[in-house]
C-alpha cells in the first residue's frame, strides 16, 4: 500500500493541476477527515469543509448587515449575467487583476475584517469566471471515478493526499511564490497584531467579532479558499432582445433560456409579462414578442428576479431545482440538496389603463 | 341560546375587510410597486397595498408635492386602492416609504 501511495499522488497532482477547477475538492476531503498531515493545514481543510458552505452564508450576513437585504439578493446574481457581458466583450484583462487583487488583498485582509469580506466578494465573481462549469464536472466524474475504481484504503491515502497539495495549488492559482508551510504562521502574527478591539478592553469578546477574525485568519492563510468555496458558477446565455417594429420588442431565445433553467416557457413567460406590466405573444418560431420597449439588460433583470424566486434554491443556492405543481401550487425541490418548498403564485397585480379607453370597450 | 362557538368573530366577515388590501394567499400584504410602458418613453408607476390605516390622499399630496408629477388614486374592486403617477417614481416612492418607517421588507419593487 505504501509503495502505492507515491504513484498515485503525483499523477493526482498533476491532473489536478491541468483542470483549474477544484470545487468539488473539499467535498472529497469531506468524506474521509483522517490526515496525519500537519496541524496547520489540517485545520484549514478540516475547516474548509464547514467553510465550503459557509463563506456564502456568513459573509452575506456580514454583509446583509451593513446593506439592505433585498440588495444582497440581487448582487448575487449579479454576478451571473455580469459574466456574460464580460464574455461579449472578449476582454481578458479582468482575470489577470482577479489575480493581482487576490493577492494583494490577502495582506491587507488581515488588517481589517470589513475590507476582508469585500475584498473577498470581489475576487470571488472574478474568479469564479475562470472555471468552466464544463471543467467542474469533468472534475466530478473524474473523481467519482477515482473513488470507484479505487478499493477504500487507497480512497483514504487520496484524501489524505489532497489536504497536502491544496495550499500548493491555492498559491498558484493566487499568484504568491510564499513557501505554503512558511504562510500560516506569518499570517496570524499579522491579524493578531493588536487590531482586536477585545485585547485592550476588559470586556467579552463577542460572537460576530470572533467570526470575522476566523474568515480573516482563514482567508490569509489560503486565500483559494476564497474561489473554492464558492459553488461553480450558473451562467445562462444572455437574452437577445431585438425591436420589432416601434412598439414591440423579440425575445429570442426563451425557449433557450426555459430549458437551461428547467423551466416551462409559460411559467418564466407569464413571470415576465406581469413583473414588465406588459402583454405579448409567442410567434410561429417560438419568439416571444413583448409589447412595449425593452431593452436587454431590463429584461435581464427581470430574468434574474426570477431565479432568485423560482429557480435557485434557498437552502444551498444551487440551480438545480424542478418545479412542479400540485393542487394548484407550484413546488419547487431542489435535486442538489433534496429541499422542497412551495413557491409563490405570479400574480400580475394592478394594471393600470393605458392607452385609448375606446379600444377596451367592448363592442 | 348563548353558544360560545358563535358569540367568537365571525372569520368570513374578517376576511372580508382584509380581503381589499392583502393579497390573499401570498401571507403578507405588501406593498407592490409597479411600473407600466404607456406610448413613447412615458411610463405609470402604480403602489399598490398600502395600509389602510394611512390616509391615501395625503401619500398622493406627498408624492406630487416630492417627484413634481401628477398622480391620482384609483379605486380597484379586488385590490383596493392604489395609487398612480406620472413617470418612473419606483426609487423614489421606495426611498420616500423607507424614509417614512414603513418596513422595507414588506414593499416589493416590480418592473425591469
Amino acid at each position: 500500500m505504501a509503495s502505492e501511495e507515491p504513484l498515485f499522488d503525483p499523477s493526482l497532482k498533476k491532473r489536478k493541476k491541468k483542470a483549474v477547477a477544484f470545487t468539488e475538492y473539499p467535498l472529497g476531503a469531506e468524506a474521509d477527515p483522517t490526515a496525519p498531515a500537519p496541524e496547520t493545514i489540517d485545520n484549514t481543510t478540516t475547516t474548509g469543509e464547514a467553510v465550503d458552505l459557509g463563506p456564502s452564508t456568513a459573509h452575506e450576513q456580514m454583509k446583509r448587515n451593513g446593506e439592505e437585504g433585498g440588495k444582497t439578493e440581487d448582487d448575487d446574481f449579479k454576478a451571473m449575467f455580469g459574466d456574460m457581458k464580460k464574455k461579449k466583450k472578449k476582454k481578458e484583462i479582468p482575470m489577470d487583476l482577479a489575480d493581482g487583487d487576490s493577492g494583494a488583498s490577502t495582506p491587507v485582509a488581515g488588517a481589517s475584517a470589513p475590507a476582508i469580506t469585500e475584498d473577498l466578494d470581489f475576487s470571488d465573481i472574478k474568479k469564479k469566471k475562470k472555471k468552466s462549469k464544463k471543467a467542474a464536472l469533468d472534475m466530478e466524474a473524474f473523481e467519482k471515478e477515482l473513488s470507484e475504481s479505487k478499493s477504500k484504503p487507497a480512497a483514504d491515502e487520496e484524501d489524505e493526499g489532497e489536504p497536502e497539495h491544496n495550499p500548493n495549488l491555492d498559491i498558484d492559482d493566487a499568484d504568491l511564490e510564499n513557501d505554503p508551510f512558511a504562510q500560516p504562521s506569518d499570517v496570524p502574527v499579522g491579524v493578531d497584531l493588536g487590531n482586536e478591539p477585545w485585547l485592550s478592553s476588559d470586556r467579552d469578546y463577542a460572537y460576530p467579532e470572533l467570526l470575522t477574525r476566523f474568515y480573516s485568519l482563514l482567508h490569509a492563510a489560503n486565500p483559494a479558499l476564497l474561489s473554492s468555496s464558492s459553488q461553480k458558477r450558473y451562467t445562462i446565455a444572455p437574452p437577445s432582445i431585438h425591436r420589432e417594429g416601434n412598439k414591440r420588442s423579440v425575445f429570442a431565445n426563451v425557449t433557450d433560456i426555459c430549458k437551461k433553467m428547467h423551466r416551462q416557457p409559460e411559467h418564466v413567460i407569464q413571470f415576465l409579462f406581469s413583473e414588465m406590466g406588459t402583454t405579448g405573444s409567442v410567434d410561429g418560431a417560438g419568439r416571444l414578442v413583448i409589447k412595449g420597449r425593452f431593452q436587454q439588460k431590463q429584461v435581464e433583470n427581470v430574468l434574474r428576479r426570477y431565479i432568485v424566486e423560482y429557480v435557485a434554491c434557498k437552502t444551498c443556492k444551487s440551480m438545480d431545482t424542478l418545479l412542479t405543481k400540485e393542487n394548484r401550487i407550484f413546488f419547487m425541490s431542489c435535486e442538489s440538496c433534496g429541499s422542497r418548498r412551495s413557491v409563490n403564485a405570479i400574480k400580475s397585480g394592478f394594471q393600470a389603463q393605458v392607452g385609448k379607453r375606446s379600444k377596451n370597450r367592448p363592442a | 341560546m348563548s353558544v360560545q362557538n358563535l358569540n367568537s368573530v365571525d372569520p368570513f366577515a374578517e376576511e372580508e375587510l382584509l380581503g381589499g388590501t392583502q393579497d390573499v394567499g401570498s401571507g403578507a400584504d405588501y406593498i407592490h410597486i409597479r411600473i407600466q410602458q404607456r406610448n413613447g418613453r412615458k411610463t405609470l408607476t402604480t403602489v399598490q397595498g398600502l395600509a389602510k390605516q394611512y390616509d391615501l390622499k395625503k401619500i398622493l399630496k406627498a408624492f406630487k408635492k416630492e417627484f413634481a408629477c401628477n398622480g391620482t388614486i384609483h379605486d380597484d374592486e379586488k385590490l383596493g386602492e392604489v395609487i398612480q403617477l406620472q413617470g418612473d417614481q419606483r426609487s423614489k416612492i421606495l426611498d420616500f416609504l423607507v424614509e417614512n418607517d414603513v418596513d422595507r421588507s414588506t414593499i416589493k419593487m416590480h418592473g425591469f
